[in-house]
């Protein structure tokens, strides 16, 4: 039963990390920002709208959102939070999680195409490109605590990785932990990335694919974002503080905090930083690449 | 053994008879579509019963050549590569019939008659190459299948390109060839015998050996398509009838993966480097197929070149498997092979399905050329969701059954990396971040493709007023795409099947295997119910959103092109342009050619103008300065062949005087 505790708290909470990253950057500007429960008004309102479709699209249009929802709840039952091992737990269960980001994306994209606008075409090209040198940064890092933890779950990996690993293969973690940052703001469209507060649609990537959703639609998208960034940030969350404790608590407790915190720091990133231009982009990319595998090479020895 | 022969027998008798007919447009065709289903079926029977596990007595006839015996067999090995090709070869003449139907006022008589003849030997000599289990009759069986898919590559060979095409084809596969015989050869010589079986005999120092397994890499790696011997594939399949080249890409070019499995396997324990250079293939092939697919704008080019990128995921498998052998590790070795040999069939699925929906959209809008299409999936629904299915699962993508192939490779790749020792666990490394690679940037490519070609408006006439093909083309599709769905969703089962062939094929001990295969089967439960769980709640938001928009307006508009009100259909992103940022990136591989005119002065009077074209830059780096460095020696040959017959003859007989002077024994 306890399994079903991360689940819950994700599909609850997930929005709230978007919240969190506002209101950080409001600090930083000077401004008293949105409420931290925004995210939740913006859903709200936007489940009890209609739609209205361009006539260019078919189905797959519609089919995108439901498949940006559903890929990351299932996701998210893979994932192991503050010691609970995960819903679903298997060995290689890390492949699949990976790929079915790979099914969001596709279908994301495709939904993009499908209204035949040329700044949608654009954002899908530049989504395809970057996510397809992320893939093997973060298929690399996961192997890298594989072979640091001997498991090939998730559960098992970050059930079984400790403080004392953070001890003796301090540099090997902290490349994987690079790498894995470096993935999860650039497949969340964060900042040095991607700017989900530009305005200008020529720059977009993730915003400007979903300019034609609206209403339940775009509340789905809006929704499948914050679960993204929920699922891979419990994982860096995993990685940064494996703190068990017998008692069920405490571990969520640190868990919930690290994911705050997480949060807090993508606020401070996107306050404190620029993006880069997007031809830099993919340099940063192979970049997370290379600290991955130069992570699992270190452990090799 | 006898209802195999019997298939085989129908498949000849058939492809004659429709020879025979070929004056009657339509009565040669259902002669020859009927009979390669027929025959098909017939065959079917005792495969599925090898694959069932019964022991299928071979089949020895006697035969006057020295060089061992004229036998028949099929082992399980046999049986996995005889599965798909039997399958994937019916459903294509049911999808000929009605594809080939146009050409019937277009081409000249009898044209239709012979391609049925030569699609019916194609299909036979498939199937013999596969049960042929001695080195003499293979080769016949495979040259059976080379000149058969030769002819069917020209069948529209009143165009230049379709020719050279064609001859490109033919010199590659007789290359490959070349070096299978020299194989075979030494092989049988050292063994004395030319029976498979006795191939185990040959002694040969390690030397010898690992130059026998680069031979057997290059002969039967032409076939399949590794790089970089796979210049024939992209210009093959695209001039090919559209069921043709489903057949040869996902089922013919698989017939060089059997033989160089089978003949691997012959060549006792192998050293760890046959593994790395598997494995350093199939990264090659894997990654530089999907990035030349991705500067194609030809969809069925741009499919072949996907078959590249495909063999080199069963190529990186297989790697996998051989580095299991040598290091003695049966986990790794059943996991890579049992991926690979699911990969083959999977591909074969997949890819005969998407060419299929290639030819339905040549077939309905009149061309290949991608930047001419657009928004046909609302005129070609079926075709449009069939080919959805086969671009997800070609990407590798959960739940359908490309992603449970690549999830083997992945586990095997994940426990090397993880566990193993030494350089051996490098491979884990390679293999993961190849993989990754590869599944990234074809789902790159197939979203292009998928969105380019049945998305968006369309961009010309021919692409509005295209037409949804006859149910004779989209059952085939319809057929395929439930398969794909079905071993994703029943991967357990799936690979439990791969257990006892990969025992069959290594020599491990079954129980080692399906040890091996237990392993995965709990990873694989895992994948199936997360599988299931997608589709669940891919149901519930689906209801879901119904509920939510029943009570609310619900619009339609125009695109919402960021406020320009007159949108046109050629503003859309094309294929190139989609493509362009990764092309870019990696253009050092690719040597894309951009042709620039832009508009002049202020108003331009003409209209600017770009092209790119990517040629395979093997061709333009290796092949054709190695021909042309070879052509000049010999030109002076031309001097002896110049092609008048009467002088020909003349050489035949002062080579017949010679020849008789020397065997009276003069001068002594």
């Amino acid at each position: 039963m306890n399994s079903l505790i991360h689940p819950l708290l994700a599909l609850l909470l997930a929005p709230l990390l978007l919240g969190i990253i506002n209101r950080t950057k409001a600090l930083f500007a000077g401004r008293t920002g949105q409420p931290l429960l925004q995210a939740y008004f913006d859903l709200a309102k936007l489940l009890r709208k209609g739609a209205v479709y361009s006539e260019t699209t078919t189905w797959v249009f519609r089919a995108g959102p439901i498949v940006g929802v559903a890929a990351p709840v299932v996701a998210i039952a893979l994932i192991p939070f503050g010691g609970i091992p995960a819903l679903l737990n298997f060995p290689g269960d890390l492949i699949l999680f990976a790929y079915l980001f790979g099914l969001m994306r596709f279908m994301t994209v495709a939904a993009a195409l499908d209204t035949g606008s040329a700044f949608e075409g654009m954002g899908a090209s530049r989504e395809v490109q970057f996510s397809a040198l992320a893939e093997p940064a973060l298929l690399l890092g996961l192997a890298a605590l594989a072979r640091l933890t001997g498991d090939l779950s998730l559960s098992g990996i970050l059930g079984s990785l400790t403080p004392q690993d953070w001890a003796h293969a301090a540099p090997a973690l902290a490349l994987v932990t690079a790498g894995l940052l470096v993935v999860y703001l650039a497949e969340n469209s964060r900042i040095p990335v991607d700017d989900p507060n530009t305005h200008l649609e020529l720059t977009m990537i993730h915003e400007v694919m979903v300019l034609d959703h609206g209403g339940p639609d775009f509340g789905l998208i809006l929704y499948g974002a914050s679960l993204k960034l929920w699922a891979l940030g419990a994982i860096l969350t995993g990685v940064v503080l494996p703190f068990h404790d017998e008692r069920l608590w405490p571990g969520i407790v640190i868990a919930l905090g690290g994911m705050f915190g997480l949060a807090v720091f993508v606020g401070v990133v996107e306050s404190s930083m620029a993006r880069l231009r997007l031809l830099r982009v993919p340099q940063l990319l192979v970049a997370a690449m290379v600290l991955s595998a130069l992570a699992l090479v270190l452990l090799m020895r | 053994m006898s209802p195999f022969m019997l298939g085989i027998l129908i498949l000849f008798i058939s492809a004659l008879l429709a020879l025979a007919l070929r004056r009657e447009h339509e009565a040669a065709s259902r002669v020859g579509a009927f009979g390669a289903m027929l025959g098909c079926a017939v065959a079917t029977i005792p495969v599925l019963r090898a694959m069932a596990g019964a022991e299928i007595p071979s089949l020895i006839l006697p035969w006057s050549m020295p060089c061992g015996s004229l036998i028949f067999r099929i082992d399980l090995l046999s049986a996995l590569f005889l599965l798909p090709i039997l399958l994937v070869s019916a459903l294509g003449a049911l999808y000929g019939l009605a594809y080939l139907r146009p050409y019937a006022d277009r081409k000249p008589v009898g044209s239709l008659g012979r391609c049925w003849f030569w699609y019916n030997l194609l299909v036979a000599g498939m199937l013999l190459v596969c049960v042929s289990h001695n080195a003499l009759m293979f080769l016949v069986a495979w040259e059976l299948m080379s000149l058969a898919s030769f002819f069917l590559v020209a069948f529209d060979d009143e165009k230049t390109e379709v020719r050279d095409s064609a001859w490109t084809y033919f010199i590659a596969t007789h290359l490959g060839t070349a070096f299978i015989i020299a194989l075979f050869l030494t092989m049988g010589v050292a063994a004395g015998s030319f029976d498979f079986a006795d191939f185990h005999k040959a002694t040969l120092g390690p030397g010898v050996m690992g130059v026998l397994f680069l031979f057997a890499v290059i002969g039967f790696g032409t076939k399949a398509g590794f790089m970089p011997f796979h210049v024939w594939l992209p210009e093959a399949h695209p001039v090919a009838p559209s069921h043709v080249s489903a057949v040869m890409s996902g089922v013919m070019i698989k017939t060089g993966i059997y033989g160089l499995l089978r003949m691997l396997m012959l060549m006792g324990h192998p050293p760890a480097w046959w593994g790395w250079t598997l494995i350093g293939i199939g990264l090659v092939s894997g990654v530089l197929g999907v990035l030349f697919a991705l500067a194609q704008h030809d969809l069925k080019r741009l499919l072949a070149y996907h078959s590249v990128e495909n063999i080199g995921i069963i190529a990186m498998g297989s790697g996998l498997g051989m580095l299991g052998i040598s290091i003695g590790s049966p986990l790794l070795t059943t996991l890579g092979f049992a991926g690979a040999l699911l990969h083959v069939i999977n591909h074969a699925l997949f890819k005969s399905l998407l060419f299929f929906g290639a030819g339905a959209v040549q077939h309905g809008a009149g061309t290949r050329e991608m930047d001419h299409l657009g928004g046909l999936l609302k005129r070609l629904p079926l075709t449009g969701l069939f080919f959805l299915i086969g671009a997800v699962a070609i990407s590798g993508l959960p739940p359908l059954n490309g992603f449970v192939s690549e999830f083997l490779i992945y586990l095997g790749a994940f426990h090397s990396g993880a566990t193993l020792h030494g350089t051996a666990a490098l491979s884990g490394v390679a293999v993961i971040t190849g993989l990754a690679l590869i599944g990234g940037l074809a789902a790159a490519c197939f979203t292009k493709v998928f969105g380019t070609v049945f998305l968006g408006a369309p961009r010309t006439e021919h692409a509005a007023h295209a037409h949804e093909c006859g149910i004779l083309m989209w059952l085939p599709m319809l057929t395929l795409a439930a398969l794909c769905a079905a071993i994703g969703l029943c991967a357990p089962l799936a690979a439990n099947a791969m257990a006892p062939v990969v025992a069959n094929m290594t020599g491990l001990a079954p129980e080692q295997t399906a040890l091996a295969v237990t392993y995965a089967q709990w990873p694989l439960t895992g994948v199936v119910t997360a599988a299931v769980a997608l589709l669940l709640a891919l149901c519930l938001l689906a209801l879901l959103r119904r509920r939510l928009l029943a009570r609310r307006s619900v619009g339609a508009t125009g695109t919402w092109d960021c406020g320009y009100a007159r949108p046109t259909a050629r503003m859309q992103y094309t294929s190139s342009s989609f493509a362009q940022p990764i092309t870019d990136c990696f253009r050092m591989f690719l040597g894309t050619r951009t042709s620039l005119r832009a508009p002049g002065e202020p108003f331009p009077q003409q209209p600017g103008r770009l092209s790119t074209e990517t040629p395979d830059i093997f061709i333009a780096r290796f092949y054709r300065p190695l021909f042309s460095w070879i052509t000049r020696p010999l030109s002076w040959t031309l001097n002896v062949q110049h092609g008048r017959v009467q002088l020909y003859v003349l050489y035949v007989a002062l080579t017949l005087v010679a020849l008789l002077i020397w065997a009276l024994g003069w001068p002594q």
